[in-house]
């Protein structure tokens, strides 16, 4: 243990407060402009100790006066009396904290405990906007782990050797214990590169580079462009390597066996880095086999803690609660034939006799406040239960048709696109900044009058809102102008109101689909803003970016609400659960993570991509989650069980659209390689529910069935599949833009 | 201080870092260059692997300028202006010095300014959707691909070119590519430019030749484009061509070979074709009963008619030949110097008609050979024409091909299809009768060529005495023998002679009513099936006509032979009810020709067929087939 313990201690306390500071000042601010809106949600107990807070806020203080922000110093002065009682929105930190602190007790042998607690948060806290503004601070602290060395010319010594011991042991340990390679690999490159020792890292490089994993290649590469240690400075992917600790997960047998190895060699180099770099997961049972392992690891920072997806979450739906109508209750549906008026009635009925309140999955109905529904929402619902017996019952036998709209002439690069719930209208972004609506029925695009005209209006009358429309200005379509770059996402609100655009310029855009015009521009993210997504309740709504967060916010809040920061790299997509009370996130990072919209904490975090995650899908029920890649695989994900349960292969290139239908059966999918393909969902998550679950260790073995459960490939010519959409009575309707090369 | 080796990507040398250092004028050492290379490697890198989020995002898999641009401006350098341009920008060597450079026109932009021809403003960006079912989808979405489209070119460039090696090659391609379905209807499209050409035959050849390979291309479906292709190749049989004014031009020749290629069409698609057999009988005819049309129109229904088969030219040709005839001859006969080029047409027609009456004797001919050679009595004489064969359906569509000729798919197709359009007044000729007319126009220079069938010749004499029992039996047999080498439907249209026994295994062909005329001492009367066959579909007809057929027969058997001279009496049964009680009855023994003066005064003008009018012969032969079996 000793041995262990001989890294520089002081090097590392200092390293550890500085981000975590910084970071938990971020979610202090965001704390405040949220409780507004989410006054009622109860806070949760923060993890961080009392006294780390106030190292925290010393060293912000610090920060602010450095860089002569004497306003925010003040403010920040003001804030701290309150913020003992203000504990609140803790993000991620807090859960991984303890997380931390849990995994540190079952594993005695890390005897560092106070240390991998103090670390945690810093490891998963590191909003890029304050990493940016400071990075001479922030690098030299993080890389300084980097300065205690050993003879450069041993490192490939203890690398072989460690080799050699794992290719000698058992079988079922070796996959186990082969999961070292990759995080040792780049550690010891990098501090041979950190401590100025070029041609050593080189040929380090160079002998073992090659025994990686596959999946492992796009970052070797940018890897092996690094040999200064002043590029290490400005590499965000390295220096996420290096602040976020590698997460293994390796059986109790399979962790003596190395330790007993190193302990016999006194090999601390390896050791070392292991204690400070890698966070080793022990679990008691099997040895997991190779493709088990595989399957679950990709991301930069390895594989999630198994506490990390312990907390519970409440992936029910939310029951109707203005008209008592339960959303997605096909039987119910299915019940009442007669005409609207009835409806509601039996509804009402039906309601009393079978509750949908028994959901114990379900979370409360106010845990996260939502908007009352308007008349007008009232009477969309109808309509869309009026749809929604007319929807075809999809499923094997009976796939869906499918409406391909392709974009001609959008020299412009379409980038994104969207219908609304209803499919009357759709949306598209385009990389030369505007935003185009169409009509897809034959009604058209109207603007209200202005507002000199519209106080001519009889307002008594009951076409009023008929009157209010300019008929002039009908048409097909509209152009949205606003943004300054690229628009990479477009969402319209469940109302059909609203439309928002995230664009390259670091804003996102709330438009009005009643005057085609601008009403908010919402500046937080400062860089290129990925994705946004309404809630499907409206008001609230989601955004994610290069600066590596995800950002809840209202719709009447110019701040956001929430602050989801724990991403190790972009935010790429962002999806609202269909209960609103969650917000899943995918990123470059090649994780999926499960926000608490109540919190703001990670409550869950997948790792299993192999590339960028660019679309993820809940299903209709709320129980499952599906992810699509750059890999061309599609991931579909057990929320309640925080796990893995099926993986669909089949596409070629990146996917960018994924989408359940209405009832859950069918899921289909839409990729740059110019094909929609339909996948069995049902069959999906059937088969894996029906073996014997090991929900307990989470190591859940793959049925390899993707050609089962692929019911149709359509390629469409040249048009990447931009967007699915399945409207209410389940045709498919997929969009994209021609491309004539 | 490194040497860069096992380096994966490129690098910039050190000496540019130190060229681009020397053009602003600083001096730089060996060993800073090399950092300085080293270093501006690594930023290019990032900057790209930075660059190419952006690409990501804007679902693109092609990195522009703009990427890149953007990746630097987020880091905050300064942007590369001059790159934007879509297309790639030409990167041209120095053969002098190992330089490349990227070639920059000047452009001057005054010129651009005032510049009349402004360009216009590209298509607006819109939206299409396109529906698909399940697996029709991709179809659905599919246009053109860049490859079919330049195949396409190529090949219709090609096809109507000039160079005939080029052309053959692409018909060959054409005929055998299976990758071109998408283009069908293209092709088809460029087909049915022959109306625009009429006036180049060699371009009319050319888009026949290309018809000719698509129809010969096994991996094309052709569906319903056959249609338009049959009425493209019908536009070249019958239309009088521009190209026709020309005496020098051959437009018989192409007539010749539309005709060739509508059998083509006919006999390898028959299936998708059989709708419209009717519809282009029709046609032919009707161009053949206008004496306005040109002499080359009428060559060309002539021969189209020929090429559909005997049967077509005994149902429409041979009827209406008649009347034909006087125009004509009216023609041939007119030797004045303004007529000549009218006569030679005339001549050409003449010789058409020769050629497919002559056709339609002999296969006639070996039909009813067939026909009796299978029977179990194995009469020979029956074989002869005397069976007074009769096809007489109402909506026995087409008649089928010739005996002679193997595939036999068309038939049931048309059947099938034509099961609801009866042609209304049309009664089969016996062989005899029919030769007796045919003399009657061509003379001699028929009967030479028929007197080389063996059978007609020696029939008569060999007629037996039993005729009855002759009759009978192939009656029974023939339709078998028919059964086995054509498809059932065919037969029943065959329906040769009697088939008093309404064999089961006939079932579905309509059954034919056999009238027996005992004659007189003139024995055995051949009573010809006047079959109704009507479209199988029609209704109680079948079974009536065979009760029928049976009750009479017995009658007609035994009032039997007393020898004598081979004769036949022919009763116009069936459908020409109107006339029957005229008792349209020909008496002819073969052996001595029969006198011309015999033939029966037929009023051909009223023996055309009008179609459309489906249901009602039918009933009038409901009422009127008792009497049909009039003993004579």
């Amino acid at each position: 243990m000793a041995a262990v313990q001989d890294g520089p201690m002081e090097l590392d306390t200092e390293k550890e407060t500085k981000p975590e500071i910084l970071s938990d000042g971020t979610s202090k601010l965001s704390g405040n402009t949220a409780s507004g809106t989410l006054s009622s949600s109860p806070l949760t107990a923060g993890g961080a100790p009392k006294q780390e807070d106030q190292q925290t806020l010393i060293a912000v203080l610090q920060f602010l006066r450095r860089n002569k922000l004497s306003e925010s110093v003040e403010i920040l002065r003001r804030e701290a009396g309150l913020e003992d009682q203000e504990d609140s929105q803790t993000l991620d930190g807090s859960g991984g904290g303890k997380g931390d602190r849990d995994g540190g007790e079952a594993n005695s042998l890390l005897s560092r405990v106070s240390i991998t607690s103090a670390a945690a948060p810093q490891s998963t806290l590191t909003p890029i906007t304050v990493k940016r503004a400071n990075e001479q601070l922030d690098v030299s602290v993080v890389l300084s782990a980097y300065s205690q060395q050993g003879d450069p010319s041993l490192y490939q010594v203890y690398y072989s050797g460690l080799k050699n011991f794992i290719e000698s042991v058992l079988d079922c340990h070796r996959a186990e214990l082969s999961q070292l390679f990759y995080p040792l690999f780049v550690h010891m490159y990098l501090e041979l590169v950190y401590n100025n020792h070029e041609n050593e890292a080189k040929a380090f490089f160079e002998k073992f580079g090659g025994d990686q994993e596959c999946y492992y290649q796009d970052d070797l590469r940018v890897l092996c462009g690094l040999t200064k240690k002043e590029h290490l400075k400005g590499n965000e992917v390295l220096l996420d390597f290096r602040t976020s600790r590698f997460v293994l997960r390796i059986s109790r047998d399979s962790y003596q066996l190395l330790k007993r190895h190193l302990q016999e060699r006194h090999n601390n180099q390896i050791w070392n880095i292991i204690q400070e770099h890698l966070y080793i997961d022990i679990f008691d049972g099997m040895p997991r086999s190779k493709s088990q392992i595989d399957s679950m690891s990709g991301s930069f920072a390895g594989e999630a803690r198994r506490e990390v997806n312990k907390v519970k979450v409440f992936h029910g739906l939310l029951k109707e609660p203005e008209i008592e109508v339960p959303l997605d209750d096909e039987e119910d549906e299915a019940e009442n034939e007669e005409g609207k008026p009835k409806k509601k009635k039996t509804k009402k009925d039906s309601m009393g006799s079978k509750s949908k309140k028994q959901d114990p999955n379900a979370p409360q109905q106010n845990r996260i406040p939502l908007p009352e529904l308007k008349d007008s929402d009232k009477l969309d619902k109808i309509m869309y239960m009026k749809e929604s017996t007319k929807r075809i019952r999809l499923g094997p036998e009976n796939l869906p048709s499918i409406c391909f709209y392709s974009f001609l002439n959008a020299y412009q690069g379409l980038t994104a696109v969207d219908f609304t719930d209803d499919s009357s209208l759709l949306a598209g972004g385009f990389a030369d900044s505007t935003v185009r609506i169409w009509s897809v029925t034959p009604k058209k695009l109207r603007k209200v009058k202005s507002a000199g005209e519209l106080n001519l209006i009889d307002k008594e009358s009951d076409d009023v809102l008929e009157r209010i429309m300019d008929e002039k200005t009908a048409s097909e379509s509209k152009i949205l102008c606003g943004h300054s770059g690229p628009v990479y996402s477009v969402s319209f609100s469940p109302d059909r109101n609203y439309l928002l655009s995230s664009s390259e310029d670091g804003t996102v855009r709330l438009w009005s689909l009643q005057t085609f015009t601008c009403l908010v521009g919402y500046k937080g993210h400062n860089y290129p803003v990925w994705d946004t997504h309404f809630s499907p309740f409206g008001y609230y709504f989601v955004s994610g970016g290069h600066d590596r967060v995800a950002r809840l916010w209202a719709t009447d809040h110019y701040q956001p609400l929430r602050i989801f920061a724990g991403h190790l790299a972009d935010v790429t997509c962002t999806r609202f659960h269909p209960n609103s009370n969650y917000v899943a996130t995918g990123s470059t990072d090649r994780t999926i993570r499960l926000w608490d919209v109540l919190n703001g904490n990670c409550v869950r975090i997948f790792t299993g991509h192999k590339g960028p995650v660019h679309s993820l899908a809940f299903s209709p029920n709320g129980k499952f989650l599906a992810s699509g890649s750059t890999d061309g695989r599609v991931l579909l994900w057990d929320i309640g069980h925080g796990l893995m349960i099926g993986e669909l292969k089949g596409h070629t290139d990146t996917i960018y659209a994924l989408k359940f239908s209405r009832d859950g059966e069918i899921l289909a999918s839409g990729s740059m390689d110019n094909t929609v393909r339909l996948w069995d969902s049902t069959k999906a998550f059937d088969d894996v529910e029906t073996d014997d679950f090991t929900a307990a260790t989470g190591h859940i073995h793959l049925p390899d069935n993707s050609q089962e459960l692929l019911l149709g490939t359509y390629h469409s010519k040249s048009t990447p599949v931009t967007h699915l959409h399945f409207t209410r009575r389940n045709l498919l309707l997929a969009a994209g833009g021609y491309s004539s090369q | 201080m490194t040497e860069r080796e096992e380096r994966r990507f490129a690098e910039v040398p050190r000496e540019s870092i130190k060229l681009m250092a020397e053009s602003t004028g600083v001096e730089l050492s060996e060993e800073v260059a090399a950092l300085l290379a080293e270093d501006v490697c690594y930023r290019l890198r990032e900057a790209t692997q930075n660059s190419s989020q952006f690409m990501r995002h804007a679902k693109r898999r092609k990195l522009s300028v703009e990427d890149f641009n953007r990746a630097l401006r987020w880091s905050n350098t300064e942007t590369v202006c001059g790159y934007g341009a879509q297309d790639a920008l030409p990167f041209r060597p120095l053969k002098e010095g190992e330089l490349f450079f990227v070639e920059d026109r000047e452009i001057n932009l005054v010129e651009l300014a005032l510049a009349t021809n402004i360009p216009k403003g590209c298509a607006e960006t819109m939206v299409r959707g396109r529906a698909g079912t399940g697996s029709i989808m991709p179809t659905a979405v599919q246009s053109l691909s860049e490859d079919l489209l330049k195949y396409y070119q190529q090949i219709t460039r090609a096809i109507l070119g000039e160079d005939p090696h080029l052309m053959k090659v692409a018909l060959l391609d054409l005929q055998s590519n299976s990758k071109i379905a998408a283009l069908l209807p293209y092709f088809v499209y460029v087909i049915s430019g022959v109306k625009s050409v009429s006036h180049d035959l060699d371009q009319l050849n050319r888009l026949l030749h290309m018809v000719k390979s698509l129809v010969q291309n096994p991996y094309l479906y052709l569906g319903s484009y056959v249609r338009s292709l049959v009425s493209s190749v019908m536009y070249c049989i019958l239309e009088p061509l521009a190209a026709s004014i020309n005496p020098l031009n051959d437009h018989w020749t192409l007539r010749d070979y539309a005709a060739l290629l509508l059998s083509h069409i006919f006999w390898t698609h028959g299936d998708l074709v059989s709708g419209l057999y009717h519809q282009i009988l029709l046609s032919l005819q009707k161009v053949l009963s206008d004496p306005v049309r040109p002499l080359c129109s009428h060559y060309g229904a002539v021969v189209g008619l020929h090429a559909l088969g005997w049967k077509a030219v005994e149902r429409v040709l041979y009827p209406h030949l008649p009347a034909y005839w006087a125009n004509l001859q009216a023609v041939l006969d007119d030797y004045s110097v303004s007529n000549a080029q009218v006569k030679a047409d005339g001549h050409k027609v003449y010789g058409a008609i020769l050629v497919a009456v002559e056709r339609l004797l002999k296969m006639k001919a070996l039909s009813l050979t067939l026909a009796a050679g299978g029977g179990s009595a194995g009469l020979p004489g029956t074989t002869t024409g005397a069976v007074g064969f009769r096809e007489n359906s109402p909506g026995l569509s087409p008649p089928p091909e010739p005996l002679s000729e193997p595939p036999l798919g068309i038939a049931s197709h048309l059947q099938a299809g034509g099961a609801g359009c009866q042609w209304e007044e049309w009664t089969p000729v016996s062989l005899p009768a029919m030769y007796c007319e045919l003399y009657s126009f061509f003379g001699d220079s028929l009967a030479v060529r028929f007197s080389t069938d063996p059978p007609l010749g020696g029939a008569p004499s060999s007629r037996s005495c039993q005729p009855l029992e002759g009759r009978k039996e192939p009656a029974s047999g023939a339709p078998n023998l028919e059964n086995t080498r054509k498809m059932p439907q065919l037969t029943a249209s065959m329906n040769i002679s009697p088939r008093q026994d309404g064999s089961p295994r006939m079932e579905p062909q309509p059954p034919s009513l056999a009238a027996t005329v005992p004659g007189r001492s003139l024995a055995r009367s051949s009573s010809s099936s006047s079959s109704v066959s009507r479209s199988r579909s029609s209704s109680s007809r079948p079974g009536r006509s065979t009760s029928q057929s049976r009750d009479i027969f017995p009658k007609a058997r035994f009032p039997l032979p007393q020898a004598g001279p081979p004769a036949f009496s022919f009763i116009i049964g069936g459908r020409q009810m109107g006339r029957r009680c005229q008792g349209r009855r020909f008496q002819t023994s073969f052996t001595p020709t029969p006198p011309l003066n015999t033939l029966p005064p037929r009023a051909y003008a009223h023996k055309l067929p009008v179609i459309g009018r489906v249901s009602k012969p039918v009933r009038r032969w409901t009422c009127s087939h008792y009497s049909l079996h009039l003993p004579l």
